[in-house]
């Protein structure tokens, strides 16, 4: 590995660095550089309230992460590096990121027939149901492909890639098998584009297809449980395979992904050997004034790692999005949802509706409406014997029908968000939640805190002062008997165009039932931008939560102290 | 050891690009494969509006500051349609998780920008973005000349005097 490393490095560099003195003028005539770069950094606070101490900090007061990315691009050729430090990482990432280096850096040459790169890429088949490769900074998430990608179009219409790779694993070079080979395959037709007789068609259809594959050595294994060790044989070879369509007539687009996978015994799905099986689906429709999209999600242990012993959110090869709306306000997103690999059903629902101008409902600017509910269950699984638990190591673990949905409602969200101006200088946004948030399923606790019911309610108010300056508001309740009971949240946020901003922002838990735990978050913040570069300092306390972007998430536990953000790009 | 000739290198490379300010302009959109909202593939290379200038904004559905800015400018769009003949492209980065939510959203709140869906952020990361929104300005050659990150009250008005200033010719600084 370290090898193809410095083979690499030693291509972009001579490719840029070599050829320059030659021809310098007609290399930087049509070369571009560009890049962006992030820096967050903290000093944290002991707080004994929050029970943050010297000793939980472990001595590190003061920890950060940034990166600085740049791409070189010359005609059909593009290069790229992306440099990481995380000098230690902040609290709430992985201790395993402690460090420096490149993790990150590829070549590509790209015509209209062919688009290769060598190095690190990300990549995404159909939804990614089978395969998808991306990079969350704010999560601490990547699990990029290094290897070679070949993008192929031998005909209009039709795209084929091939990837071949393994996978990032925080600093871990790859080495010895330590983790497995992924290959994959997929293939993508435009009929419209393909065939005449449908160009000027109003149906657009899309087909695809994908073929993923994980090399693991090892035939078997050991795994530990009751205190008895047993051995298990092991699938060197995981495929996970399927294939996907997009309908659009008119204002309607149905599209459906389906997937399965071959038994793949891991750390997960508690080393059971059944298939595993996923179905995404949604349709839409849409015209103006009016849009309604339905999604639903069934997926049955489809858990995809390019490493079977890993337990936590890394190496994942697949994406299992939650279909849950992604709430943004503080106590909105106080109980998010995050996807069960091992099986769940869900549906998610959403109406979004403009009321004109100048009608009586709308006023004299209009007015949106927007409502969502969804549902998630887990699914029906049955014993495959009388004499075998459900789920038994080693086992094909439990029977389950294709679609079946399970009693236990692992969450639910019904929520209702209307947008409205008042005049020129006000507008408002009122939003209504009622969440059901199973703790013990989503955060994988043994029965201990049961469902947690909750109302929330928001107000977000905007005064346009002037042209330039404008005033923020937002009041927030979540009301709740479970849990820590109540809170109350209070933001306030001015900003002068295009520079500056300054918030308050006070998160009060009156509710809880340990009286000393009643506390409250201030938190603030005051940045400036100045195009592209963007500084923001904040101080005061974060409480602990859950941070989700897509189907990841991450636990942060509370803090206290003073974060500075600095992002860039040019 | 390896590592740090790497580093060395690159800053020697950097180094020697300063000096030519021109390579940090985008001259030309990178050539990404997007989706349109009825499922066909398209390039961003293709973005272009006959000569006139090019706005396009990087947003998602669930990107509360993306939406209050898009929504400001959906307002005042006829307007600046009929003035100045700018075009809006809105990127929407949503991934499988809402990238379905994106036509319902705009139609229902009756947006009128040309909508592209870039689901595994191809796009942005071939345009250098990170936090959204983030906006960027083209003249009628396709050149990038104005990019801004963060929306405030107020910040559309600074883009469609830019719009302007572009139409009378004058240099965006």
């Amino acid at each position: 590995m370290k090898n193809t490393r410095y083979f690499l490095s030693a291509l972009i560099v001579s490719s840029l660095l070599f050829i320059q003195p030659l021809r310098a003028q007609d290399f930087l005539k049509g070369s571009e550089v560009h890049g962006s770069m992030q820096v967050d950094a903290a000093y944290y606070l002991p707080d004994s309230k929050m029970g943050i101490t010297d000793s939980t900090l472990d001595g590190k007061l003061i920890r950060m992460n940034g990166f600085t990315e740049v791409n070189y691009s010359l005609g059909n050729f593009t290069a790229g590096l992306r440099f990481e430090a995380y000098l230690p990482p902040m609290i709430g990432y992985d201790a395993q990121l402690n460090g420096v280096g490149v993790p990150y850096f590829y070549v590509n040459y790209k015509n209209d027939f062919i688009d290769v790169t060598a190095g690190n890429f990300y990549e995404q088949f159909g939804n990614g149901l089978m395969l998808r490769t991306y990079q969350e900074w704010t999560l601490g998430y990547d699990n990029s492909l290094r290897g070679i990608r070949v993008k192929l179009t031998p005909y209009k219409g039709i795209t084929l890639k091939g990837v071949y790779g393994v996978q990032r694993y925080y600093w871990e070079p790859y080495k010895d098998y330590n983790r497995g080979i992924v290959k994959g395959f997929d293939a993508d037709f435009y009929l419209n584009d393909m065939f005449n007789c449908m160009k000027d068609s109003k149906v657009k259809l899309t087909l695809g297809g994908t073929f993923v594959s994980n090399y693991q050595q090892g035939t078997t294994k050991d795994v530990v449980s009751n205190n008895k060790i047993y051995q298990l044989n092991m699938p060197v070879n995981v495929a996970n395979y399927g294939g996907r369509f997009n309908l659009d007539i008119g204002g309607f687009n149905w599209f459906a992904e389906y997937a399965r996978k071959i038994n793949d015994p891991a750390a997960l799905n508690q080393y059971i050997y059944k298939n595993g099986d996923g179905l995404f689906t949604s349709l839409s429709y849409s015209r103006k004034g009016i849009g309604v999209s339905v999604m639903s999600k069934w997926i049955d242990n489809m858990s995809y790692k390019s490493d079977r012993t890993i337990s936590n959110n890394m190496l994942n090869i697949n994406y299992l999005p939650s279909i849950t709306k992604e709430h943004t306000y503080a106590l909105a997103s106080m109980y998010p949802y995050s996807t069960q690999p091992n099986g769940e059903a869900g549906i998610s629902g959403t109406v979004t509706v403009h009321i004109p101008k100048n009608s009586k409902p709308g006023g004299k600017s209009g007015m949106t409406i927007a409502v969502n509910f969804s549902q998630v269950n887990g699914i029906d699984k049955k014993a495959i014997n009388d004499t075998t638990p459900i789920g038994e190591l080693g086992t094909l673990g439990y029977k389950t029908s294709f679609l079946s949905v399970g009693k236990e409602v692992y969450y639910q969200d019904a929520n209702v968000e209307i947008t409205k101006k008042f005049g020129k200088k006000w507008k408002g946004i009122f939003t209504y939640l009622y969440q059901t948030y199973n703790k013990d399923v989503i955060e994988g606790h043994a029965n201990d805190y049961g469902t947690v019911y909750s109302q929330i309610g928001i107000v977000d108010l905007t005064w346009n002062i002037t042209k330039k300056h404008s005033l923020r508001w937002e009041v927030q309740g979540l009301w709740t008997k479970q849990d820590k009971g109540n809170w109350a949240a209070a933001l306030m946020e001015y900003t002068v165009s295009p520079n500056w901003f300054i918030s308050v922002m006070d998160q009060w838990n009156y509710g809880n039932k340990d009286a000393g735990q009643q506390l409250h978050y201030y938190l603030v913040s005051a940045g400036y931008t100045r195009k592209t570069t963007r500084v923001a300092l904040s101080w005061g306390r974060q409480r602990e939560g859950i941070i989700c972007v897509g189907g990841v998430c991450r636990y942060v536990p509370a803090t206290n102290g003073v974060t500075l953000t600095l992002t860039s790009s040019f | 050891m390896r590592k740090s000739f790497l580093f060395f290198l690159l800053m020697l490379l950097t180094g020697s690009l300063v000096a030519q300010e021109n390579v940090f302009k985008y001259k030309t959109l990178p050539d990404v494969s997007l989706r349109d909202l009825k499922g066909i593939t398209c390039s961003s290379a293709d973005i272009h509006n006959d000569g006139k200038p090019v706005i396009i904004s990087f947003w998602a559905t669930w990107c509360k500051p993306c939406v209050r800015e898009l929504t400001a400018i959906s307002d005042v769009y006829d307007d600046w349609v009929e003035e100045t003949g700018v075009k809006l492209y809105a990127i929407s980065v949503d991934d499988a998780r809402s990238s379905s939510l994106v036509a319902p959203l705009i139609n229902g709140k009756g947006w009128e920008f040309t909508v592209l869906l870039d689901p595994n952020s191809d796009f942005k990361r071939a345009m250098n973005v990170g936090p959204i929104p983030h906006t960027f300005l083209l003249n009628g050659k396709g050149e990038v000349v104005w990019q801004h990150t963060s929306f405030a009250e107020g910040d559309e008005l600074n883009l469609i005097d830019l719009v302007r200033k572009l139409n009378r010719g004058e240099e965006i600084k």
